[in-house]
């Protein structure tokens, strides 16, 4: 197998671990435990009330945009890790270039600010 | 042939010495989220000047043994109106990846299961499918408070990891690698050779958003107990709640960790000198974690609620500008004066 692939065989070991000792434990859990459901007990928590209406409906549109801006950010982030990595060796073109890129999505998030897709009102 | 050979060449060899290594991380881990819940509550307790847990063995001790012996022992809740398989399998991921994170952790020097050239973008990377836990809890829930709790949870956790993000980039640009043994290495000597110290607005933000992270006070709107009852977990009942508890403990020490090897030297002692370089560097590794840990239970116990919209605008208005502006200014001053890495 490459190499480069051994190196990422622990981290494979540890996810098969740590599966398997969540299933452990829902599972003990599920079977030691007396299970005795009703129609009350499975019934949405609602305050007392038996529950009005299906719980998925319309939500507020800002948490959407929440994640759209979020990967705007987190792309950029992604495109800053080599840069970061790689900063002695790029000299001041590599510098000034990450400058004008960061620049111009300086310019996109004022956009969105004066835009108000920042604001909780 | 030999055991040395057996373990050092032959395949099952590996597999054994991995899974013991797997076993020596997770089972010391759950150890300590355990005392984690114990610590906490004993702090906020002597915050509030209550005593806390001390009915359950010696100073109630084993009191984090007793409340997880209960929560195996009730009956597993799945709602009617649920989606029962992602249902049961959210706790799952929120507690798995709370785990496997520390796969790539050194806690000593070349004390790592598995020491990947990219293991800071790694940790990243499974610190940000946690919160895929959390959203599949509140949607297969079909309730309103899981689903309300989820959202705000979701929008929370995105928005100020889009800072940590940032404050990531500014270690890098100062250690010039993605290795965590390196990171640590790049920053060999005492207290004052850490990054803590150039950085140090960034190791604000970075704890700060770690708080956020991890959902903890002052940024613990997701299950802000007077609106949402529990929030994302409302619905959740016995080892399934269980799993989303010791996920959120799991969590706060993984970003403790995060923060002693990004800002804190690692293994370092403080005092690069003889009494000092005895104790081994597991063991300053925990202390670090263990200061960082408190300050999480200590702000717990004396700071306020945040408002969403207070909690939104810190993010996306104050931090995330300041970190943006850090990386600059930190690549302009490597670039001008030529620090970093050599």
């Amino acid at each position: 197998m490459d190499a480069l692939l051994i190196e990422y065989l622990p981290i494979l070991v540890f996810i098969g671990i740590a599966a398997g000792l969540t299933i452990a434990m829902v599972g003990a859990s599920y079977l030691i435990a007396r299970q005795a459901p009703d129609s009350e007990k499975l019934s949405p928590f609602e305050c007392g009330f038996a529950p009005f209406s299906d719980a998925r409906a319309q939500f507020d549109v800002r948490f959407y945009l929440v994640a759209i801006l979020f990967i705007i950010f987190d792309l950029e982030v992604a495109f800053l890790f080599p840069w970061a990595v790689a900063f002695k060796d790029i000299g001041t073109f590599g510098f000034w270039s990450m400058m004008l890129f960061l620049g111009i999505l300086t310019v996109g998030f004022v956009y969105e600010w004066k835009k108000g897709a920042l604001e909780w009102e | 042939m030999t055991l040395a050979q057996f373990f050092t060449t032959h395949w099952l060899g590996h597999l054994i010495v991995m899974v013991a290594q797997c076993l020596a991380i997770v089972v010391p881990l759950l150890v300590a989220v355990a005392y984690m819940t114990y610590a906490d509550r004993k702090i906020w307790a002597a915050i509030q000047l209550r005593r806390g847990p001390n009915v359950v063995g010696p100073f109630g001790l084993l009191q984090p043994f007793a409340d997880g012996l209960k929560l195996v022992l009730k009956e597993t809740i799945v709602p009617s109106g649920a989606n029962k398989v992602l249902f049961v399998l959210a706790p799952m991921i929120t507690f798995i990846t709370a785990l496997i994170a520390w796969a790539v952790v050194p806690f000593d020097d070349g004390w790592v299961v598995a020491d990947i050239n990219v293991g800071i973008l790694y940790l990243f990377a499974i610190s940000s499918l946690g919160v895929y836990g959390i959203m599949i809890a509140g949607w297969a829930s079909n309730s309103k408070y899981a689903f309300l709790g989820a959202l705000r949870s979701a929008a929370q956790m995105v928005s100020y990891e889009v800072s940590i993000g940032f404050v990531l980039i500014t270690v890098l640009l100062c250690a010039g690698s993605l290795n965590l043994s390196a990171i640590v290495k790049a920053q060999e000597g005492g207290f004052w050779s850490w990054y803590w110290l150039p950085l140090f607005p960034m190791f604000i933000v970075f704890f700060i958003s770690a708080l956020a992270e991890t959902n903890r006070t002052p940024f613990d709107l997701p299950m802000s107990e007077a609106e949402l009852v529990a929030g994302f977990h409302t619905e959740y009942s016995a080892m399934t709640f269980g799993l989303f508890f010791l996920g959120e403990y799991a969590n706060m020490i993984l970003l403790s960790g995060m923060g002693a090897v990004l800002f804190l030297g690692g293994w370092y002692s403080p005092l690069p000198f003889a009494p000092f370089t005895w104790i081994p560097g597991v063991v300053w590794f925990a202390l670090k974690i263990a200061v960082l840990l408190f300050v999480f239970s200590w702000t717990k116990g004396t700071v306020p609620r945040y408002r969403y919209d207070q909690l939104m605008r810190l993010g996306w208005k104050v931090f995330l500008p300041f970190s943006l502006l850090w990386v600059a200014l930190t690549a302009a001053a490597i670039q001008l004066f030529g620090w970093g890495p050599g």
